[in-house]
């Protein structure tokens, strides 16, 4: 059983605790071991590097440093803005020793910057990508529309994920659970989670393009990888129908919870019952 | 005290560096004024004991630059610059000269802020070796020596 | 003893500024063995060259130091002064005080103190100077011109109507370049090929061109005016001395699917092809990449249809090697392909072309015979998007620079459009437009106030397709940024101009300087514009960067011209700047000890062994030599020389010597 660090971050533990709960079925699925990092801290997204550049990276640094101290050489990030945060802060420190060393001494732990960070993705292709077809026992037979939204890509050339603009490495595991991923226009837009709680209105509008997208292609369901995304696109569906004045009831679905769903989880496995819009699904589909 | 501030030659050739610096010039991009140039038709044509020469008259760094490997103008200077010094950094070791002190680097015409960033890198580094003086206390050393002995080894101090 | 005479010039400003000029001078009229030194404001000036001469003739110097700008820039210069006041020329010798100095230190005591040592070393380094006298060698009256597109055709043809021989290699199996793919021109909207398609014919035709097309520069050896070309003559497997060119060969071949390079993909072409239908020579060639009888083994349908026997399978490339006095460079450019924007779909959508292709859906001679249609199911666009400057002016892209030509071809392509598809809507992306040039302004104005082009200031984030449309999402900056998303048939990158994939190689064959883009480089950015840093190569055309028709015609013109000065003379005269052998009279000769290392050295073969006989016949000593036509004076050989028996002239070991030895002397 192979072992690996795991860190959950906040939204894992709270809005979206079936992404955290599907990521560990499927690891479990797949004979991997996740270890959660002891007395982990906020990643500082969304707000810290905006305001204090060196707290944001201290904030971060602390949980690489706390995987390092506790033996983990890569750790499993399944929410999208941390995956970016820490990505993003190990690069910024090793490429600036005096940086590297400040922080340092301000979160009072040695920091090496070696850690491998995961994403979802980057962890199934990893880990079980040459298994994943054999242990699928009922193909994700559904079109899906694979949506990445800012984090995952962006800024390319530190996170140095996929393709820019046009990313493929979601549709490529979705089509081995037996899914058929679409091509569409939105694969990397904002689903403007800024303005999640300050401006639902600009979050209607800017999801509602990318639900209606989706819809209009045929999808039937919308695969996420990012808990932020998967909040706007699910849970402001109401004001989102209202704004595009039509009802949409296609569901957004972690890409755990279709892998599990494809290799015989039940929908409790993978939390579906937690969702504002209904999921139909089940293990048969 | 005043920043030591070190003597620097630099040895380029005619048809990149020498073209390279100009650009710099042209460019207005400011560099240490503790680098002259001397101008060769190719780094190959650099015989390196005018590397030995300058330590000996008391330069504290050296620059060496040429084309880019494939650059060059006359096919194969540089490759052949480039030979001689791996050789000559066995040399510099035997004689106790660091080889920090010689800076050998590529700069094309085209690279006028490169240049100023090795002029610059090199003047910082030479300056943190410090003023290169084995020569001079080699040469005050024989001086209190014999006549005789003087005489004798004449030919090896050089000046 | 040496009586030197210094002067510092004051290049205006550009050295006075942050030099005190005058202290200079006084500075180095102290030095050992300096007669006379001054300093004057312009001395590369009439009156400054005349200031040399009548020191030179007052004073009765021995050698001069000018403490000027780079030697690169004026040395001729001043040495022509020189030898006018009766110098020889090689004891001039010139102080960088401008490119090396002042532009690259601040006003204070140091630059100018760095001045004196600049100027110092000179003085020490021109009184070890000798006397030289250039070399004369003979001069080959042929030229080489490399690339058969408009800038390659022009200079061929001003060479030849001088009366001059002419070589023209073209790689691809027919000349006529990017310009025979244009639809029409701008700003006069003449068909491009009615004005080329005459000069190619007039190419192929000329006595004094010999034309190889198919063919690439293999090797390139020796200097100015005796230059060794080797040339590949890729097979063409059909023998163009049978061939007459009828063409049942290509209408017969069963490959068909091959996406035509003319036609930048979107027409086909067969394995046996010529490129279009005007191509000069009008006859075919075998791609054997995409060839059923090369790459399965059976077929040979070419050589049964073909009535005079012309196709031969087994014709291997050929090699021919030219005696040639000078090259002009004129290769051209490329364009970005749809497939380098992720944000424009990474070339997956069919209607979204590049420039080029558009070039050909517009043109009479292209796949769809002129009319506007989509490539994926065509239909007539009705609404089209140009976005400009793809990829040009986008450091983040590595394309930082401006391709030129785009804003005109992009006018050029929405009024085309307009004037084709009567009710259209066309729309242009811009950052800003650059139209500099004859008539240029007013084409741009006639596309948007006389054809009702809507010009969108602003950049396109994203393209994507939804319902066969194709969603262009931008913003206009003049309206505050507003999004604007315009749902496009088709869409037409202005991508940016790029070099040629082998530029880099063929700059490295030739030994000539190439820059960050792998475009060449010129000699000088405005005074040797057609000229390389190595003598006797030119250059023309968008190989150097992306320019338009007129400009590269007229670039051509000047490399022509260069070509055909350097012929006017028989002779060619050298600089002395080559290595000598050291050589004495008996009983010492040399004191080369025949080891010839040099000659392992010397990247142009031109040091050979001599055996120095005695009267009876003997060889008394074996010491290297060195032919003067061959030295290009690299002096490479004198830093391998073990007992220092070979030298360089102009830059001698006992020069260098006492070059440092000045500078680091207080």
């Amino acid at each position: 059983m192979k072992k690996l660090g795991f860190y959950p971050g906040c939204s894992l533990k709270g809005s979206s605790s079936e992404y955290a709960q599907s990521v560990l079925a499927v690891a479990k699925a797949f004979d991997l071991e996740l270890t959660e990092i002891n007395d982990w801290n906020c990643c500082g997204a969304t707000a810290a590097h905006n305001m204090n550049k060196e707290l944001a990276l201290s904030l971060s640094a602390r949980i690489l440093a706390l995987a390092e101290k506790q033996g983990m050489t890569e750790v499993v990030v399944p929410c999208a803005a941390c995956y970016n945060r820490l990505t993003v802060t190990q690069h910024e420190l090793n490429k600036d020793e005096a940086l590297k060393q400040r922080v340092s001494d301000i979160i009072e732990m040695p920091i090496s910057g070696n850690l491998q960070i995961l994403n979802v993705m980057q962890l199934i292709d990893k880990y079980v990508a040459d298994r994943l077809e054999e242990k699928v026992t009922t193909p994700f037979g559904h079109k899906v529309a694979c949506y990445y939204g800012c984090l995952l890509v962006r800024p390319h050339n530190i996170l140095q994920f996929d393709r820019l603009e046009d990313p493929q490495s979601m549709d490529i595991l979705m089509k081995r659970s037996g899914a058929e991923p679409i091509a569409w226009g939105f694969k990397t837009e904002c689903c403007g989670a800024g303005f999640s709680v300050s401006r639902t209105d600009v979050v209607a509008k800017l999801s509602g393009n990318i639900v209606k997208d989706a819809a209009d292609r045929g999808a039937e369901a919308i695969i996420v990888a990012c808990p932020m995304c998967q909040s706007n696109l699910d849970m402001r569906r109401p004001q989102i129908n209202e704004y595009l004045k039509q009802k949409i009831d296609i569901p957004v679905l972690y890409i755990t919870q279709a892998i599990g769903l494809a290799v015989g989880l039940s929908p409790k496995e993978v939390g579906l019952q937690k969702h504002f819009v209904p999921v139909e699904f089940s293990e048969q589909h | 005290m005043s920043e030591f501030e070190p003597k620097i030659v630099a040895f380029v050739c005619n048809w990149c560096t020498y073209a390279g610096a100009d650009l710099t010039g042209t460019s207005r991009i400011k560099y240490a004024s503790n680098v002259k140039i001397v101008r060769f038709p190719c780094t190959g044509r650099i015989d390196f004991m005018l590397l030995l020469k300058a330590f000996a008259e008391g330069a504290d760094g050296i620059i060496v630059s040429g084309c880019h490997p494939n650059d060059c103008h006359y096919t194969s200077g540089n490759f052949h610059a480039r030979r001689r010094w791996v050789i000559f950094r066995g040399l510099l070791n035997f004689m106790g000269i660091d080889v920090n002190r010689i800076q050998f680097s590529w700069v094309s015409a085209a690279e006028g802020a490169k240049w100023a960033d090795v002029v610059n890198s090199t003047v910082t580094a030479v300056r943190e070796l410090g003023p290169y003086t084995k020569y001079q206390k080699a040469a005050d050393y024989l001086a209190q020596q014999d006549q005789s002995i003087i005489d004798g080894q004449e030919a090896m101090i050089i000046k | 003893m040496s009586k030197i005479g210094v002067f510092i010039c004051h290049c205006g400003e550009n050295i006075s500024a942050t030099v005190d000029c005058e202290k200079v001078a006084a500075e180095a009229g102290k030095m050992e063995g300096v007669e006379f030194a001054t300093d004057y404001k312009y001395m590369c000036s009439d009156p400054g060259q005349t200031l040399i001469k009548n020191a030179i003739k007052e004073k009765g110097l021995t050698g001069v130091v000018v403490g000027a700008c780079s030697p690169r820039m004026h040395e001729p210069t001043f040495r022509k002064a020189c030898a006018e006041a009766g110098l020889n020329p090689y004891l001039c010798e010139m102080s960088n005080l401008r490119e090396h100095c002042s532009w690259v230190h601040e006003k204070n005591e140091q630059t100018t103190e760095k001045a004196i040592d600049l100027v110092k070393m000179l003085v020490e380094k021109v009184k070890k100077n000798k006397p030289l006298n250039a070399i004369k060698v003979p001069i080959t009256k042929k030229a080489l011109v490399i690339g058969g597109g408009i800038a390659g055709i022009q200079a061929a043809l001003d060479i030849a109507n001088a009366g001059q021989q002419v070589i023209m290699v073209e790689k691809e199996p027919s000349i006529g370049g990017h310009m025979s793919q244009l639809s029409e021109t701008f700003p006069t909207l003449d068909c491009s090929q009615c004005i080329l398609t005459p000069r190619m014919v007039e190419v192929a035709q000329h006595p004094n061109i010999t034309l190889y097309t198919y063919a690439e520069l293999e090797h390139l050896d020796g200097f100015i005016g005796n230059f060794k070309a080797t040339i590949r003559l890729k097979a063409k497997s059909v023998d163009y001395k049978l061939c007459t060119g009828c063409g049942l060969c290509t209408t017969k071949c069963p490959s068909k699917k091959i996406p035509s390079e003319f036609n930048e993909g979107l027409g086909m072409r067969t394995a046996i092809y010529t490129p279009f239908p005007q191509a000069v020579p009008n006859k075919p060639v075998i791609d054997r990449a995409n060839c059923t009888y090369y790459q399965k083994g059976k077929c040979k349908v070419c050589e049964k249809v073909c009535p005079t026997g012309a196709i031969q399978y087994d014709l291997p490339d050929q090699f021919i090697t030219e005696d040639i006095g000078a090259v002009v460079i004129a290769t051209g450019f490329n364009v970005l392909k749809t497939d380098f924007f992720p944000e424009y779909g990474y070339g997956k959508y069919a209607d979204v072309l590049t420039g080029l292709q558009f070039e050909r859906l517009a043109s009479a001679s292209g796949p769809t015979l002129g009319e506007i249609r989509r490539p994926s199911d065509g239909q007539i666009p009705k609404k089209i998007v140009f976005i400009a400057c793809s990829g040009s002016r986008d450091p983040a892209k590595g394309i930082p620079y401006c391709s030129k030509i785009c804003c005109m071809y992009t006018a050029k392509h929405a009024m085309l459009y307009q004037h084709k598809v009567h009710d259209g809507e066309s729309y242009v992306f811009y950052m800003d437009i650059r139209a500099g040039g004859k008539n240029y302004e007013e084409f741009v104005r006639r596309a948007i106030e006389d054809d009702g082009v809507n010009y969108i200031r602003g950049r396109v984030a994203r393209i994507y397709e939804k319902g066969g449309k194709y969603i262009v999402k931008g913003a206009d900056t003049l309206l505050g940024s507003k999004p604007v998303e315009i749902e496009a048939d088709m869409v037409v990158l202005a991508t940016a101009g790029v070099s040629n994939p082998g530029a880099e190689e063929l700059a490295q064959k030739m030994h000539v300087s190439y820059d960050a883009y792998k475009f060449f480089a010129e000699a000088h950015p405005k005074l040797k514009p057609v000229e390389t840093n190595t003598a006797g190569i030119f250059l023309c055309g968008a190989c150097q960067a992306p320019k338009d028709i007129p400009e590269t015609v007229g670039m051509a013109s000047g490399a022509a011209a260069k070509v055909i000065g350097l012929f006017s003379n028989s002779e060619l005269t050298r600089e002395p700047l080559i290595a000598v052998v050291n050589r004495s009279a008996p009983p010492v000769f040399s004191t080369c000890v025949g080891c010839c290392m040099c000659q392992t050295a010397c990247p142009y073969n031109a040091i050979e062994r001599e055996e120095i006989k005695g009267r009876d016949g003997s060889v008394i000593k074996t010491v290297a030599k060195v032919n003067p036509g061959l030295c290009q004076g690299c002096g490479t050989c004198v830093a391998f020389c073990r007992s220092k028996a070979i030298d360089m002239q102009g830059f001698s070991n006992e020069q260098m010597f006492a070059e440092v030895m000045a500078l680091l002397n207080e």
